[in-house]
């Protein structure tokens, strides 16, 4: 309505031009901030937008712990970093990205110790890494175990001083708006006032993040409903390996709040109920006192989670109140560590489960934590559908194929946030402003969300009922170990629960910061979300990496060396066909750990 | 214990209701329950049009801040069973205009922020090929005060700010004071004039509620107590150093 009754006082349809930008990013997270700044140090004559639900600093970026790779030491190469991370992935990292990565990442990460990310030192004054999984040097840069937050802080309060970076915040993207094959912005909702806005600009970058929250015990925050994976499906952009979801083999229960795998590297050990370190039982080494790379607690998150579910199968967890538990044994460290290194660990510890790791051992179990796939980008994050952008953990480029390495992904954000930034800026130079027929396209998608819900009448089902029906199939049938059967399962589950959505029922009718519209238009982004999911885990019928399926338990590089991609056909469905695999100089081959 | 626990939270939805009132709602009392998920419960059960802020739930977003029971928290650590057997009256933070119910209009930081350049100001920087050095005892001399999470507790516990908005607040100064102690950064001198006149630091009169509620355990009152001591050096510096001290 508000831009109807802009037209009609004012009669001038251009009025749309007063909120547009160059470049536009979609989320305000690691991604998007860098993003930001590289587009601003590009070209400072560019105007940039930064389109975000929250404000930046609450963005899931935050929560992250452990640290970030990027080779550092004298010791290490950057074909090491490559192999553990092309190995990591099951061979279904494109290796010419992984290559660009592990070049680009040290520089990256130097880059945000000049705008003064507080890094730990060593006592000399320089940089300090760590052991992280799946690693064979010590490359892991860290901020105690806070590293997410002190990254994404220093990345907003850096952005300030941009004149170019413009924010909006608190405003929640509901339609990325497509003329003539182009991407030129976006319909957004001002929570604030519920006021509907076209924000036009010559190329938009997705750094909206994933999708935990498709699950029902996940490490992500409540944001994190793959709103930009759904905006470019909706656009016609394919999502690519969505089969692929990390489970981090270390949540605490009930919360599902993330104990860094910091604390492995510092030395603890995963215990089963006879305190035995039962990863030795599946080809993960041998146990030694101290951390050995590569190797037992240190192998990746993949084996480590399904090393759990086997061990559960045993017998040989421990029972919870909330389900099977091991124990994170972190006592033999002792307090000074646990204090310098780890001290969010025992912070959350302490607060959450009452009890101190100091002493005590923590209970946990995998939890939904990271999305390998995303939308598909090229090595400057460009995707297939013209003017669109994508990076961070909404995007998939890939580095990190089957099975992402920890510490992987903050640099990940950082390298690629700062290449989509920068080819952004340089292909909006070159373009047009946006037409002013993008107007149509912004009052029907006004209509839409007038009829479909703020004005919507009757309507008989619970959002929340809706969300922890597909959080539970999602769980049940496309979690560590699936099948055929659990899959279409969950695959025709997800179609009626769409069918549902189109019957919600709305108790909020009010403009201003209407908090149920959100969760109405974030629930139907997880489901086209989870739907593709569900259909790439059925017709992927092997298993490699985060993707294990019970009925095809062996990895098949004859057809499935290739990546899935996703695009929604005609009928609504999601369709899947396969795109080669770049290989560089890493050859299919085992992936050994601890031996 | 018992087994349901009531809740009085504020409702306020501008342009329909005239003024703040106090609703009632009677959950389950869990002892795992942090008031966030009680807010959650009624969101998803009982009533779809309260309105709050949440996000990461494990005290670090810095999203889900209000008043519990009179005093500033962060909700999603805090548990409803330390207030059993209740009722438990929840309200939205002090000193910032109400948006809706639980939800309040935080604009005012973000601008303050801004305007304490909470970044690092150099004359000369390094080449990318290499880092600045800096010890432990470097990196700690600043360290407490980066682990601001922008919750706004501070500024909900302020008196001075309660009394005059144009205070720039414990938060702000304690991130400006955060760059200022860095090894790295040489900008002090351009942070001054910010924080320096009536409505920055001199206002504050020392009365540490900001320390008091701090979810993260910074201490932006004596962020306050360093900026003033620091302020009146670099005001020094001004008069007695070629170029301002600069």
């Amino acid at each position: 309505m508000v831009l109807l009754e802009r037209i009609i006082q004012e009669n001038r349809p251009s009025m749309l031009d007063i909120s547009s930008h160059d470049v536009l990013l979609v989320g305000g997270g690691g991604a998007g901030l860098r993003a930001a700044i590289a587009v601003a140090e590009t070209n400072p004559r560019l105007s940039v937008a930064v389109v975000s639900k929250v404000y930046p600093m609450r963005s899931h970026t935050v929560a992250a712990e452990g640290g970030a790779a990027g080779v550092h030491l004298a010791e290490d190469s950057l074909d090491e970093h490559a192999y553990d991370t092309v190995s990591g992935g099951d061979w279904l990292c494109d290796q010419d990205a992984v290559e660009i990565f592990v070049r680009e990442a040290p520089r990256e990460l130097v880059q945000l110790e000049h705008w003064g990310c507080p890094w730990s030192r060593e006592p000399d004054g320089r940089i300090a890494v760590r052991p992280f999984g799946g690693m064979k040097k010590t490359r892991t840069w860290f901020a105690a175990d806070k590293t997410g937050f002190h990254m994404l802080h220093t990345l907003f309060q850096t952005s300030l001083k941009y004149d170019g970076v413009v924010r909006y915040d608190e405003y929640f993207v509901t339609k990325l708006l497509v003329d003539d094959g182009r991407v030129q912005g976006v319909v957004a909702l001002e929570l604030t006032t519920g006021k509907v806005q076209a924000i036009t600009a010559k190329a938009v970058i997705l750094c909206a993040g994933g999708c935990g929250r498709v699950f029902r015990f996940t490490t992500n925050a409540a944001i994190k409903t793959g709103d930009g994976m759904a905006l470019a499906y909706r656009a016609g952009a394919p999502l690519k390996d969505m089969e692929f979801v990390q489970y981090h083999p270390t949540g605490l229960p009930f919360t599902g709040i993330l104990i860094t795998e910091a604390a492995r590297a510092e030395g603890g050990f995963l215990l089963n109920k006879d305190g035995y370190r039962y990863l030795q039982d599946y080809d993960l080494g041998r146990p030694e006192a101290k951390p050995v790379l590569r190797s037992m607690e240190l192998g990746p998150r993949d084996r480590l989670s399904q090393a759990f579910v086997r061990e559960q199968e045993k017998g040989r967890t421990l029972e919870g109140p909330y389900g099977a538990v091991v124990n994170l044994d972190l006592r033999h460290l002792g307090e000074r560590t646990i204090n310098s290194k780890l001290p969010f660990v025992r912070e959350l510890c302490l607060k959450y489960e009452k009890i101190d790791p100091i002493a005590q051992m923590i209970p946990v179990r995998p939890v939904v934590h990271y999305m390998m796939g995303g939308v598909h980008t090229d090595l400057n994050g460009a995707t297939p559908l013209k003017g669109l952008y994508a990076a961070g953990e909404v995007a998939c480029v890939s580095i990190n194929g089957a099975n992402r390495l920890g510490s992987n992904s903050l640099p990940e954000l950082l390298v690629f946030g700062a290449r989509a930034g920068r080819a952004a800026a340089a292909y909006a130079a070159e373009q047009e402003p946006p037409g002013r027929y993008l107007l149509a396209q912004a009052l029907d998608e006004e209509s839409r969300l007038q009829e479909q819900f703020l004005q919507k009448t009757g309507g008989h089902e619970q959002i929340a009922v809706l969300r922890e029906e597909m959080q539970k199939i999602m769980e049940q049938s496309a979690g560590i170990f699936r099948s055929g059967k659990s899959l279409t399962v969950a695959a025709d589950k997800l179609h009626e629960l769409q069918g549902r959505f189109r019957d919600i029922r709305m108790d909020d009718r009010g403009r201003l910061f209407n908090t149920e519209l959100i969760s109405a238009l974030e629930l139907s982004h997880m489901l086209d979300v989870a739907e593709t999911m569900a259909q790439c885990a059925l017709q992927r019928t092997e298993s490699r990496g985060a993707h294990q399926r019970t009925d095809y338990p062996a990895r098949d590089d004859e057809k499935f060396l290739a990546h899935s991609m996703v695009c929604r056909s005609a009928d609504g469905r999601p369709q899947v066909e396969y795109a080669p695999v770049t290989i560089t100089r890493w050859p299919p081959a085992e992936r050994v750990y601890g031996r | 214990m018992a087994n349901r626990i009531t809740l009085q939270i504020t409702r306020y939805h501008p342009g329909h209701d005239e003024k703040p009132r106090l609703e009632t709602y009677e959950v389950p009392l869990r002892k795992e329950w942090v008031v966030l998920d009680a807010l959650n419960y009624i969101k998803d059960y009982l009533d779809g049009s309260l309105s709050f802020r949440w996000s990461c739930r494990m005290g670090v977003c810095g999203s889900c801040g209000m008043t519990v029971n009179g005093v500033p928290k962060l909700t999603c650590a805090t548990f409803v069973s330390d207030y059993a057997p209740g009722p438990v009256r929840i309200e939205p933070l002090k000193h910032f205009p109400v948006l809706r119910d639980l939800v309040v209009d935080t604009s005012d930081f973000l601008v303050k922020l801004a305007k304490s350049k909470p970044w690092i100001i150099r004359s000369v920087n390094k080449s990318l090929e290499e880092e600045y050095l800096q010890t432990p005892e470097q990196l700690e001399a600043y360290k407490q005060f980066s682990m601001c999470i922008n919750c706004m507790l501070c500024y909900a516990a302020c008196p001075v700010y309660g009394l005059d908005p144009l205070f720039s607040g414990p938060a702000a100064i304690a991130l400006a004071q955060r760059y200022n102690m860095d090894s790295r950064d040489e900008g002090a001198g351009k942070r001054l004039d910010i924080l320096s006149h009536h409505d920055g630091i001199w206002a504050c009169t020392f009365v540490g509620e900001c320390t008091k509620v701090c979810p993260k355990n910074v201490d932006p009152a004596s962020a306050i107590q360093q900026y003033k001591l620091t302020a009146s050096l670099e005001w020094v510096k001004s008069f007695v150093l070629p170029r301002g001290g600069q």
